[in-house]
């Protein structure tokens, strides 16, 4: 019983954090287009499965990938071995991002782009190669990212001086990167974190902060998701330069 | 039948994305730390969950908002459109021309945030460990502003066809100058919400904008130009997060001054 009106709950908010998307949509729909809407049963299921899928993910979260987030920090922390965490680190963010349907989409439009500049030869195994170098490139930089940053939570150095050196080397490398991978680039590093990776990375880093002694989940804990954003384009510039 | 195909389609690709992740985890927890997972029946019924959710989620999307958003998109920046609701017809197109356009890129950018799963995760956990100083709506709601202002300028620059990095540049200028200024505790989960505002929701909604614009105006090339929103989506919030943070600070800061006034006012 207790399960049953929770999940109801649940499906209530979830409701109401598509209810903007469906208003908008209506809005410019009835107002703005005016014209007919074809499917319009189809678009009422798919937008209950939404409503359904949202529930069920957010109950997930909170029953798997935040406990077990959490735990492996806090096992981590007790055994205090750096080098198995980096490890993990780097596994946790390299093999989160190398299966990421998104990453794959863009490294094969970004394919296309340097096909058609003339940048490789515009042959299928060209374009796979430079597509798959692009997704291992930013697979590689997301390993990276979460190793410096779980090494900033261990040493509670503080954020903004990783994330400015970050920024300006980004600066520097859109000087000399060539510039139809300037676009690939800056997207690459929003398309990385996905939605199963983005609440276990959040809990390694807040339960990692929580548990080593003097630091503030709240200073510390966060950040991870952003050095994941900003490696990729560094790394994916210099590929552009060297391929 | 179709849906049918389409779920277990979805199903097996969501499987690939997660399999790793968890082999990843299961693999440490049992090889390296080696230590059983605590309640770990309710954590597999948990990913069970977590699948089925992403699942009905994602094609849920597929089967009906992206093909209206993809539809509306290219309805919007569809010329003839365009040149309908222009001020004056017949002549070349000004950038102001495109005022739906902006109003729809604000619109779509705040709402898909709004329904965004992972920012859900991120705005729980902030919660949580800010004891209830960051409420979740407040920075879910601070980060849709910023994405709604990141792409409409987004949109506004593929208009214009000014350069990309000039805006990105600028752009991590301002987030320079709020890290000086902005409370502490807010800096790591501002940086945290750039990235995780573009996953499952916006991205496709927001592409297929960006291509839209990019194909449809004279002199943009829709490989070159239709790039780029995303990143526009990934930085402003950055900005609007430390802006709700420091709002806040200011809030709380004038509000001791007026009850010092009133203090010392009453103590006369």
């Amino acid at each position: 019983m207790n399960h049953i009106s929770a999940f109801i709950k649940t499906l209530l908010s979830s409701l109401r954090d598509l209810l903007p998307i469906i208003l908008v949509v209506a809005f410019f729909q009835i107002v703005v287009i005016r014209q007919p809407v074809a499917d319009l049963g189809n678009i009422l299921s798919g937008t209950l499965l939404v409503i359904l899928g949202l529930t069920f993910f957010v109950r997930g979260l909170e029953q798997a990938l935040f406990p077990l987030g959490e735990s492996v920090a806090y096992a981590f922390a007790r055994k205090a071995n750096l080098f198995w965490l980096l490890l993990f680190a780097f596994a946790l963010g390299f093999g989160t991002t190398i299966a990421e349907p998104a990453l794959t989409a863009v490294a094969a439009e970004a394919a296309k782009i340097a096909a058609a500049d003339g940048h490789i030869a515009e042959e299928n195994i060209a374009m796979a190669n430079y597509a798959l170098g692009l997704r291992l490139t930013v697979a590689f930089a997301v390993g990276v990212a979460i190793v410096m940053g779980v090494f900033r939570i261990l040493r509670g150095w503080p954020i903004q001086y990783f994330i400015m050196g970050g920024y300006i080397g980004v600066v520097i490398m859109t000087v000399f990167a060539p510039p139809e991978i300037i676009g690939i680039a800056y997207d690459s590093g929003g398309v990385t974190t996905s939605t199963v990776t983005v609440p276990l990375v959040t809990a390694l880093g807040v339960g990692l902060a929580s548990s080593i002694k003097g630091r503030n989940p709240m200073i510390d804990g966060f950040g991870l998701i952003a050095f994941a954003s900003l490696t990729p384009m560094i790394f994916v510039m210099a590929y552009g330069m060297i391929i | 039948m179709d849906l049918l195909l389409h779920l277990l389609r979805t199903g097996t690709s969501t499987l690939t994305d997660v399999l790793p992740i968890a082999g990843i985890i299961f693999g440490f927890q049992l090889l390296v730390l080696r230590q059983s997972i605590p309640n770990l029946k309710s954590v597999l019924v948990g990913f069970a969950y977590v699948l089925v959710g992403l699942t009905l989620f994602l094609v849920g999307l597929e089967e009906a908002l992206f093909p209206l958003g993809k539809l509306m998109a290219q309805q919007l920046t569809d010329p003839a459109f365009i040149r309908s609701t222009a001020h004056v017809v017949g002549t070349t197109l000004q950038w102001n021309d495109y005022k739906w356009i902006y109003l729809f890129a604000a619109a779509i950018g705040f709402s898909t945030t709004i329904a965004e799963p992972a920012l859900i995760a991120v705005a729980i956990k902030a919660h949580q460990v800010s004891g209830g100083a960051i409420t979740v709506w407040g920075l879910r709601t601070a980060v849709a502003i910023g994405v709604a202002v990141g792409i409409t300028l987004g949109t506004f620059r593929i208009i214009t066809g000014t350069p990309l990095h000039y805006y990105i540049i600028a752009g991590y200028v301002v987030v320079l100058v709020q890290t000086l200024y902005a409370p502490r505790t807010i800096i790591a989960l501002a940086y945290d919400s750039g990235g995780v505002t573009t996953s499952t929701v916006t991205v496709p909604l927001v592409a297929a904008l960006g291509l839209g614009l990019a194909s449809t105006i004279p002199g943009r090339s829709p490989l070159l130009d239709g790039f780029g929103l995303i990143a526009f989506a990934s930085l402003f919030p950055i900005i609007s997060v430390m802006g709700y943070a420091q709002l806040g600070e200011w809030r709380i800061h004038r509000l001791k001054k007026k009850q010092k006034n009133d203090d010392s006012q009453n103590s006369d």
